[in-house]
């Protein structure tokens, strides 16, 4: 593969191509990073001249991204994956080497649902486990399939979904419908009834509840501790003509991370979010959601959930290997792909770590020496590299070894695999061990 | 048969605009400018050939999981992905219009229709500019009778002279004739408003 990326090791910064650059964004609260690298000074004080643009979609962020319109983007983390290996509507190469998150969904149903669950198994919201296995009782009283929703057919929203549903034996293909629906009509279709639950970011979760239409039932971080997030993605196309002006963002965006993730500034952070600019909504949702007060059923004990929007610690805008490959395999399990690929290839192509630590040490950040890592296996907060990591187990107590990813996908009971496995296991003849 | 469009815009302007156009073009046409509606629903029910799609509009990601809901669905694949010429896709981009293909409509007969949206939504366009430059130079015209008023009151000066201040305060600072006016009346409004 042509791109396998070599580190320069160079601490210097280099002179951006371009100062003045467009970057595409959603309403969301992840798109932290962002606003606050503008709002804050960061862009500009790294020579750049940076505007922001709201975007309705998803798909409309790949367009403009893939044709040059938006010089980069807060992207899905799997955006840039499926964009790259052309298996979404258009094949362009992306890359990322940046991340902007950790946290921040969570799984909402309609309230009759939630109490209907709760009649047939009084355990019901002891845990995700319990809570997917009481459904699965009840999803037989009804007289149609129940419908949940998500984001995008490539959203981390929507593994999650399926992930839980399938811990209790529910196909997520057959026994449920799944659908798309923008977040900003989440709520209304659970009210009108056309959803029965879905999986959506802040404040879309809040806002249910505090209406008194639906109940959260977990946060994405009950699901996996720590889990990635959205990425800031360009092409690699742009990055090759502009590695200047890359490095520059990326060091802005470091030093806004640092920024956004204070405890002290989150009362700030929310204030500039919930401008018409960015999330546009109401200011004490906003902080709600920054300080992770969740109303969730399941969450035992109740309480906030300090962990709920990680912007910097945990080496949260780390590009890890180790997730690009994670969502390949999801991807696999659900059948959108189907060709067998070698997954450390395709990770290594997209995500770039060797960028980041570039940038990290002109922003003198530390950072992992590491690419990749296994994923549910500290169940308490550990140190890498001297730096404080964060809580990465599963919810079914499963772990992710990179190294043996075909293993982790082939595992899985409830799946729509179309790969053939000895193929895949052909194409990755070191990730195969169990 | 002629091919049924189904247009996704929530400017009833332009999709009075495009729907008439595609019309004049033999092409029967279904709109929908309502978010209210179930879009899965209504693509079920409408069975449209293509779909066009305003690029900002929030349904665009509802149609692209459609071709991977299932086999008695619809399947709506964008344009994109049939087509390897960048620059098409950036002038549809540019003019902020996506279509999308549904159920293996060959790409040929979707450039005759590409042609006439993207061409409609550039004279839209066009015409919104048109418009606020209109609009922009109605309130410059506003503002600089009232700037010249604010000089002439003032300074006691003649109508043509207040007009020569603005102008050279204009030319000095390169700034816009209808900027100056408003920095005078700024500067009036504190005045007032300090004394």
């Amino acid at each position: 593969m042509e791109n396998i990326p070599n580190s320069h090791g160079a601490d210097v910064m280099a002179l951006p191509e371009k100062s003045e650059v467009t970057l595409g964004i959603m309403a969301l609260t992840d798109c932290a990073v962002l606003a606050v690298a503008k709002e804050k000074g960061f862009f500009a004080r790294n020579g750049l001249e940076v505007s922001l643009s709201k975007e309705a979609s998803w798909a409309s962020i790949r367009d403009k991204v893939a044709v040059g319109e938006l010089d980069g983007a807060q992207m899905l983390a799997g955006m840039p994956i499926v964009t790259t290996l052309g298996i979404a509507p258009l094949q362009v190469p992306m890359l990322t080497a940046f991340s902007l998150g950790l946290n921040g969904n969570a799984i909402t149903i309609a309230e009759p649902l939630a109490e209907h669950m709760c009649r047939a198994d009084p355990a019901a919201m002891a845990s995700p486990i319990s809570a997917a296995q009481a459904l699965k009782k009840v999803i037989g009283d009804f007289d149609r399939k129940l419908v949940f929703a998500h984001v995008y057919p490539y959203s981390s929203h929507n593994y999650e979904l399926r992930y839980w549903l399938a811990a209790a034996g529910i196909d997520p293909d057959e026994d449920v419908r799944l659908v798309v629906i923008p977040p900003a009509q989440m709520v209304s279709h659970l009210r009108d009834g056309t959803v029965d639950g879905y999986c959506v970011g802040e404040p879309w979760n809040g806002q249910a509840v505090r209406s008194g239409i639906g109940r959260t039932l977990f946060t994405s971080y009950d699901l996996w501790n720590n889990k990635p997030e959205k990425v800031f993605a360009v092409t690699q196309d742009w990055h090759e003509r502009h590695p200047g002006t890359h490095q520059a963002m990326l060091v802005a965006m470091l030093q806004a991370a640092q920024w956004a993730d204070r405890p002290d500034n989150r009362q700030e952070l929310a204030e500039i979010l919930c401008s018409r600019d960015y999330v546009d909504a109401r200011l004490e949702v906003v902080i709600s959601s920054l300080h992770g007060r969740l109303q969730a059923l399941c969450r035992q004990p109740a309480g906030s959930l300090p962990d709920f929007n990680v912007f910097f610690r945990y080496a949260a805008t780390f590009p890890w290997r180790s997730h690009a490959e994670w969502f390949v395999s999801q991807m696999y399990r659900w059948g959108q792909i189907g060709e067998a690929m070698n997954i450390r290839q395709i990770a290594e192509r997209i995500y770039r770590p060797d960028l980041y630590r570039q940038a990290a040490a002109i922003a003198g950040v530390p950072c992992p020496q590491v690419d990749a890592k296994i994923e549910g296996s500290h169940e308490s907060n550990w140190a890498l590299d001297g730096i404080e990591m964060g809580r990465d187990l599963f919810f079914d107590g499963s772990v992710f070894d990179p190294d043996k990813v075909v293993a982790y996908i082939d595992r899985f009971e409830v799946n729509k695999l179309s790969v053939d496995m000895d193929a895949l296991a052909r194409a990755n003849p070191a990730s195969t061990a169990r | 048969m002629s091919l049924r469009v189904m247009l996704i815009d929530q400017n009833r302007g332009r999709v009075a605009i495009l729907e008439q156009a595609l019309l004049d073009n033999g092409y029967e046409v279904v709109a929908r400018s309502s978010v209210e509606e179930d879009l899965l629903q209504r693509i079920s029910d409408v069975k449209p050939d293509v779909i066009i799609v305003d690029m900002e509009s929030p349904d665009r990601d509802t149609l692209e999981s459609m071709r991977t809901i299932s086999r008695d669905q619809p399947r709506p694949i964008v344009m994109f992905a049939e087509r390897s010429d960048r620059i098409s896709i950036g002038e549809a981009v540019k003019a902020g219009v996506s279509a999308y293909v549904v159920d293996g409509m060959s790409p040929g007969r979707l450039n005759a229709i590409m042609e006439v949206a993207i061409a409609r939504f550039r004279e839209f366009q066009a015409l919104r500019n048109e418009l606020e430059e209109t609009k922009s130079r109605l309130e410059d015209r506003k503002l600089i009778d009232k700037a010249k008023g604010i000089l002439m009151k003032q300074r006691n000066m003649s109508e043509d002279e207040a007009f020569k201040v603005l102008r050279k305060m204009a030319m000095d600072r390169n700034i816009k004739l209808g900027e100056a006016a408003r920095n005078v009346i700024i500067v009036a409004e504190l005045l007032v408003g300090g004394s």
